[in-house]
């Protein structure tokens, strides 16, 4: 660090005074300039949205912040009504359905127009399609579309360069004219007009793509998207962003309902830090906050802005079937059973939290009529209900040939990513499991994507893990343990469970949630996963905003929503 | 001076090797990577993703493109995997490459907006670092063993030793709950810098005070100063036209270090107060393996944190020409 002493004197004295005086002066000066550019004016709606945006390409992205966003942008075939959740008209005003749910035919309204002024046709969907679906744009979210019929055959044949070997063509999807999309699916897809909600199916300006490309050749997928070259077709436009801080967005003014859409401009905050999301709520900076830190949620209890709502989330373990004892369906199947899940939600969670006794979470009933079955039987006494799942799980591991005067289990290791939550709750487990299974149990923490990567190379006893569907129905979850599935990660195979979901698939109706259910009885007699709780939302909103209401997937599209005239409480 | 600043220079450059090298190794070697996520990708959509920002590369041939060779001609860039036309020119041509997380954006582009922000931070918490310490140190000097000068020390021992997201809480309760003077956290105007810059900067105000106060205590017990009372010089006369000079200095040769401290100390504050400065990015980069953004902030720093070093010794010649650079360099 060089002298830091013998440095006295007359002479130093002075000009030491000196700098320091013209450290101040400059310091003042560059704090005054970057305070007065960061200078906008306050928006009619603040809202603390999370993470920052990785994109604002609506098929590069898969996160929640970045949904929010997207919908306040981007608008497609068609919108959920914030209450219902029921497909509303959005680009599209009316469409049909064919007999056998295998086709559908999209109408655009008329006089929808981009932020450039362009009208969105037929042809702007079918080419956000292509964007989505084509292998050398990398997007996470094609296999939403794996649907559509020759779909994930354009997807996944790749030659040597990544591109794909078939023709877009190949694909079902047609624009017999300007205003009409007709779309060819597989087999039926109840779910395909939540897709078609969806951001990822966004449209797509083609023109403003290729007007970028020819002006940045090698730059134009970071350039296209910045605020004054980005084209969108939302109620809102992007006018300003500030990675870390803020995205400014204003009312687009072409925009169809343009009529309807309140607020003339939104700031959109981009804030990891619950407590700091918290506190800007609680002085009224921001109207709404998607997630609350978890130590705060007891005393939220009663205030009129927080509603927590179950959505379609599990939290879960993964068990590692691979590993003795863990390859002995009755083994886990006690693991299963002897966990308190009430203790987990009233003590820990504490969020109104359904304890989980299925794969697909219970929430999934109202929006989809799909019941999930349970691993036990529940009743009105629920203390007695887990002394008897206790009294099963001994039984079943005396009958798997462990505990007293048989073999002792070896020790059991529960890997979890780093969160306080979650060491909670994996010592409440290993509580339960040392207590009444006599269990030794090891806790491990991991970093988030290290522990992901534990998990994929099955390196693990139990894992924790969510998951949180991609469509409201039981296939989202469902599909993911199949043996071919590569979010499985549990080592789980099993012809029987494949066999009942790839029936499933074709099948219609009531008899579809017939094979669902069994498929997932199977996998509750098998258990390769624990379910221990279902997620509910953790937001808190003004109480003055209307048309926000709390739903079953939370997801919440901007355009319902503004202030109470009166002010008054919803 | 010059072959000084040379041979500065020479090391600030195997400096920087040494840190490009380690931490690129280093991002590399933890694992799991950018792109993983709770849902896996497609075998072809991965092989895409990975083809698009050359993780199917070779590590050192990702290495030699990060640096990025000098003008090497077409056929040379082609054999280290370039086609003659980079898009990104490597560290060396000062490109840092495409954010993996971001992807909308530019390392370059985030570190251009972000640390004019957290430069402005650390000035707000320097500036009141020096007026807070020099206030609190001269007062305590002024009255040395009073009630008052225990009260500073005291102050200033805590204020060292309780770390600035403590300081954060206790300041937000106070001054954006209980007295709503100040915004909670956000950022867009002056205000907005106040609680931060208070947060960041009294650890340093409290190191400060202790410097001054034992510069001037030293100051005030030499032979000109005792001259100077004979004469008949007013207390506060002598306080702050003679001893000051001299008391001052330890103060600004504190100064470097302290600058130093706080652009790098200010990750956590900026986190709590939801400042958009480049601190932020030095965690979250490494977490979401955001190779280019974790490379570019440390870069950065080891950048900033070298070049006030070699400018805290330039000023030290300037302030005491005793000081001799070659002697030290």
């Amino acid at each position: 660090m060089g002298a830091h002493n013998g440095l006295r004197g007359r002479g130093a004295g002075k000009q030491g005074f000196f700098v320091v005086l013209l450290l101040l002066a400059v310091l003042g000066y560059g704090a005054w300039r970057v305070g007065l550019e960061a200078g906008l004016d306050q928006a009619d709606f603040t809202f603390a949205n999370g993470a920052e945006p990785t994109s604002l390409d609506p098929t590069q992205t898969t996160g929640a912040p970045e949904g929010r966003l997207m919908r306040a942008i981007f608008e497609g075939l068609c919108v959920l009504d914030p209450k219902t959740l029921a497909p509303l008209p959005g680009m599209a005003e009316r469409w049909e359905i064919s007999a056998d749910e295998l086709t559908y035919t999209f109408h655009l309204r008329s006089g929808a127009r981009w932020t450039n002024g362009d009208e969105v046709v037929a042809a702007d969907f079918k080419a956000g399609f292509a964007r989505l679906l084509d292998p050398r744009e990398a997007a996470e979210y094609a296999y939403l579309l794996y649907c559509v019929r020759g779909a994930r055959e354009y997807a996944t044949n790749v030659d040597d360069s990544g591109a794909a070997l078939r023709g877009f063509d190949t694909v079902g999807i047609r624009t017999p004219d300007a205003r009409t999309l007709v779309v060819e699916l597989e087999r039926p897809v109840p779910w395909f007009l939540y897709l078609a909600a969806y951001p990822p199916l966004a449209p797509l300006n083609q023109r403003a793509l290729d007007e970028m490309r020819a002006q940045f050749p090698n730059t134009w997928r970071i350039e296209r998207l910045r605020p004054e070259n980005l084209v969108t077709n939302g109620p809102w436009r992007v006018v300003e962003r500030r990675v870390n801080d803020r995205i400014r967005l204003a009312r687009h003014d072409q925009y169809w309902d343009r009529d309807n859409v309140a607020f003339e401009t939104i700031d959109v905050l981009a804030s990891e830090h619950l407590s700091t999301n918290l506190n800007l709520y609680l002085t009224g900076a921001v109207g709404f906050v998607n997630e609350v830190p978890a130590g705060v949620v007891p005393r939220l209890a009663g205030r009129a802005d927080w509603n927590p709502t179950p959505y379609l989330a599990t939290y879960f373990y993964r068990v590692n079937v691979t590993r003795p004892p863990l390859d002995d369906a009755r083994v886990r199947r006690a693991l299963a059973l002897a966990i308190d899940r009430r203790a987990l939600t009233s003590k820990i969670t504490r969020a109104g939290e359904p304890p989980l006794y299925s794969w697909v979470p219970s929430a999934i009933t109202p929006v989809t009529g799909y019941v999930p079955p349970a691993l036990r039987t529940t009743t009105e006494d629920p203390v007695a209900d887990y002394a008897r799942d206790v009294a099963e799980a001994q039984r079943l591991l005396r009958e798997a040939g462990y505990g007293p005067g048989a073999r002792a289990l070896r020790r059991i290791e529960i890997h979890y990513n780093t969160q306080s939550t979650n060491r909670d709750i994996a010592e409440v487990v290993a509580r339960d499991w040392k207590l009444h299974l006599g269990l030794d149990v090891k806790l491990t923490n991991q970093e988030k994507k290290v522990a992901l990567d534990t998990q994929r190379r099955l390196d693990y006893d139990i894992s924790r893990s969510t998951w949180i569907a991609d469509y409201p129905d039981p296939a989202s979850f469902l599909e993911v343990l199949t043996q071919a599935s590569a979010n499985n990660r549990t080592g789980f195979a099993d012809a029987r469970y494949d066999a009942l979901l790839a029936e499933a698939l074709t099948a219609r109706g009531a008899e579809r949630k017939r094979l669902y259910a069994e498929a997932e009885a199977r996998l509750l007699e098998l258990l390769p996963i624990i379910p221990l709780f279902g997620f509910t939302t953790t937001s808190l909103v003004d109480p003055r905003l209307a048309g926000f209401h709390p739903n079953n997937l939370d997801i919440h599209f901007p355009k319902f929503w503004r202030w109470n005239a009166d002010g008054e409480r919803r | 001076m010059i072959r000084f600043l040379l041979r500065r220079a020479g090391w600030f450059a195997v400096t920087l090797f040494c840190v490009v090298t380690l931490s690129f190794a280093m991002m590399r070697a933890v694992r799991g990577g950018p792109f993983d996520s709770e849902r896996a990708l497609s075998p072809a959509i991965e092989a895409n993703l990975k083809a698009r920002y050359h993780l199917d590369w070779p590590l050192w041939k990702q290495y030699a493109a990060y640096v990025g060779p000098l003008e090497l001609g077409e056929q040379r860039a082609a054999w280290l995997g370039g086609d003659g036309t980079r898009v990104f020119g490597g560290v060396l041509a000062g490109d840092f490459g495409p954010s993996f997380r971001y992807r909308d954006t530019t390392v370059n582009d985030i570190l251009a907006q972000s640390l004019p922000i957290s430069l402005a931070l650390g000035g707000v918490a320097l500036a009141f670092a020096l007026v807070l310490g020099l206030a609190a140190g001269l007062v305590s000097a002024q009255y040395p063993r009073s009630s008052l000068d225990t009260l500073v020390r005291t102050t200033a021992t805590i204020g060292i030793a309780v770390p600035n997201f403590v300081i954060a809480g206790f300041l937000v309760i106070l001054f954006a709950f209980l007295v709503p003077l100040f915004p909670v956290a956000g950022y867009g105007s002056w205000e907005h810098m106040v609680l931060p810059g208070c947060a960041l900067g009294l650890p340093f105000a409290a190191y400060i005070a202790r410097l001054t106060r034992a510069g001037m205590l030293d100051a005030l017990s030499f032979d000109w100063i005792r001259t100077a009372r004979a004469k008949g010089v007013p207390p506060r006369t002598i306080l702050l036209r003679h001893a000051l000079r001299a008391g001052i200095v330890p103060v600004v040769s504190y100064l470097g270090p302290a600058t130093a401290g706080i652009l790098t100390g200010s990750l956590v504050i900026e986190r709590i107060f939801a400042i958009p400065g480049t601190g932020s990015h030095f965690v979250n980069s490494a977490l979401n393996r955001d190779y280019t953004l974790a490379m570019g902030v440390t870069i950065l720093y080891t950048t900033l944190v070298c070049g006030l070093n070699v400018l805290v010794d330039v000023l030290y010649t300037w302030l005491d020409p005793r000081v001799a650079l070659e002697e030290e360099g």
